[in-house]
């Protein structure tokens, strides 16, 4: 990866409609092969940035380069660098699936051989070969949304953007799109994707910009970005709400406590030695202690607290381990 | 990897096979492209051809209406599809495309010259077999055809303008000005036949002096000045207008 040379660098992006300001100053840079997620909800400005990215639209002001090239300069030398896959999947409907693709070689210029060989070659990379011959209106979400990544990798973009990928696909088609994404990045290739889905983040992305009202709030490494907001926390849950109010009462520290759950959540950057002085002390005063658990920070809580408001996703299972074993 | 504009002709040759296979493959396309224009040729020579007085055959009268007829109605079909692939994204992602830029306008609209050309034929066919005798001579064909090329290509991309900026339930209705503005012209029935208040209109509308035009280049009398140059006017102006409008609709973009 050469971080010297971003293949995509922009810097002090704006964009407003009429009073509604869009974009407020976007400054982002991607290195070659890596997978870089704009993460936010509805209306951050995620398709506006890619948008201005790939030329269709103009910022108002800031700059930006793709593999070193102007935007705004240059911008049919840009397109020769790029593809783009909007949220819809922008296939025709009235072609099978390999005339859609033969379309787009004979647009991408690669000659008549040289475009047959492509297209055969993507309907074997991207499972299609036994429906290619079929109209796309027979064909599934997935399907659809498969072929349209084949299409916009027709001429092997070296920058590839794919706006929303996986929104509205069932957990399969999601997991080949991922597993598609990851073989892309791992050949080199450098993209930057968008998405609402915390967990698509998480799983996909080698560094995630988080944007909320236009402006990037915060860029890292999920793993980064997770340690910034909070540590870990231990959460003893007792089993009697006696034990519980004797917990409370003998000064446990929890920044959260529920006495419906009997849970409570304690703050901790050393989760063993946390767990080991929870338990000498139940221990000592004899607490029942139905279950204690490490919970590590997930995107969510990071969303959360960035942006005081939580992620369109309903919240994914916390990445929690059990320690009950250890009570014995 | 070729440049922007290294290649425009194979660019919009990819595009008009693009919209062949639409025509060709659904219902709708077909029927708006064939049966409708060969149903309003039959509907009024055969039904209400009998029920208007003119001068000869109404038959004679009423081709060169219908014909125009058809071709605005045929090219207004352009509407929706432009208006599909803005819907789809599909205009995003050609425009991303290191090609000719609008290429994929100039398919549609050549798609659409071939696709109304190869409607008129039936058209012309069952106004033959009505007993329609046109008096043009080879020179009043080609003439003819040039002309109905012309109006094409310039409802056409009036059609693609359109379909830049509606919906795609919008892009429909425009069908609808291109099947009922004709009637308020000379197509179907002479114009000091219409109420006085309509005459007006219907003189300097513009379906008056393309109909007319096209009814002087059929029936092998000679074009008369008042009418060929004001339908010139009209669809030149129509041409540059929406050609202008539908580039600058293309390049840049609106917030639907």
């Amino acid at each position: 990866m050469n971080k010297t040379t971003p293949m995509i660098a922009a810097s002090g992006l704006t964009k407003s409609y009429n009073a509604n300001h869009v974009l407020r100053g976007i400054d982002l840079a991607v290195g070659r092969g890596e997978i870089f997620a704009l993460l936010g909800p509805n209306g951050a400005g995620k398709t506006t940035t890619v948008n201005i990215l790939t030329t269709l639209v103009m910022p108002d002001a800031g700059t930006a380069t793709i593999s070193g090239i102007d935007i705004v300069r240059e911008p049919g030398r840009v397109r020769g660098v790029i593809s783009l896959t909007g949220q819809y999947a922008s296939v025709d409907e009235f072609q099978t699936g390999e005339e859609n693709l033969s379309m787009m070689a004979t647009l991408a210029h690669l000659g008549g051989k040289a475009g047959r060989a492509r297209t055969a070659e993507l309907l074997e990379q991207f499972d299609l070969v036994d429906a290619a011959r079929r109209r796309v209106e027979t064909y599934s979400g997935g399907m659809r949304r498969r072929l349209d990544l084949a299409i916009s990798l027709i001429a092997k973009p070296p920058v590839v953007f794919l706006d929303e990928p996986t929104t509205g696909l069932d957990p399969r088609s999601r997991a080949q799109m991922w597993a598609v994404v990851r073989e892309l990045a791992s050949e080199g290739t450098t993209i930057l994707l968008t998405t609402q889905y915390l967990e698509e983040a998480d799983q996909l992305a080698d560094t995630i910009a988080v944007i909320d009202g236009g402006s990037v709030i915060a860029h890292g490494t999920a793993a980064e970005l997770k340690r910034g907001v909070s540590g870990d926390h231990i959460e003893l849950t007792l089993g009697d709400l006696a034990s519980f109010d004797a917990a409370i009462s003998l000064g446990i520290q929890g920044s959260r406590s529920d006495a419906e759950t009997r849970s409570i959540r304690v703050p901790t950057c050393e989760p063993v030695t946390t767990i080991r002085e929870l338990l000498a002390v139940a221990d000592r005063d004899g607490l029942d202690v139905a279950n204690i658990a490490i919970l590590r920070p997930t995107l969510d809580d990071v969303f959360m607290t960035l942006t005081g408001h939580q992620a369109t996703q309903p919240t994914e299972d916390r990445n929690s381990s059990t320690a009950e074993g250890l009570a014995a | 990897m070729s440049t922007a504009t290294a290649a425009p002709l194979t660019d919009i040759g990819a595009m008009v096979g693009r919209e062949v296979r639409r025509t060709l493959r659904s219902v709708d396309g077909l029927v708006t492209s064939f049966v409708i224009p060969v149903s309003v040729m039959l509907v009024f020579v055969v039904i209400f051809g009998g029920a208007i007085q003119h001068d000869g055959h109404y038959v004679d009268y009423v081709v060169p209406g219908t014909l125009i007829l058809c071709l605005g109605f045929g090219s207004a079909a352009t509407a929706i599809a432009v208006a599909q692939d803005m819907k789809t994204g599909t205009i995003d992602r050609f425009k991303t495309l290191p090609i000719f830029g609008p290429s994929v306008l100039f398919g549609h609209v050549a798609a659409s010259v071939a696709r109304n050309i190869a409607a008129s034929i039936p058209v012309v066919g069952v106004a033959l077999l009505l007993g329609w005798r046109p008096a043009a001579d080879l020179a009043g064909w080609i003439g003819t055809i040039a002309f109905a090329v012309l109006v094409i290509v310039a409802f056409t991309w009036l059609a693609c303008a359109a379909g830049l900026v509606l919906s795609v339930d919008a892009a429909a209705s425009i069908n609808f000005v291109f099947l009922f503005l004709p009637y308020v012209s000379s197509g179907f029935v002479p114009v000091d036949t219409m109420p006085a208040w309509l005459r007006g209109f219907a003189d300097n509308q513009p379906f008056t002096p393309i109909i007319e035009t096209l009814r002087d280049l059929l029936s092998g009398t000679p074009v008369q000045a008042g009418t060929i140059w004001p339908a010139l006017a009209w669809l030149a102006g129509i041409l540059v207008v929406s050609y202008v409008a539908a580039s600058v609709l293309y390049r840049i973009r609106l917030v639907k």
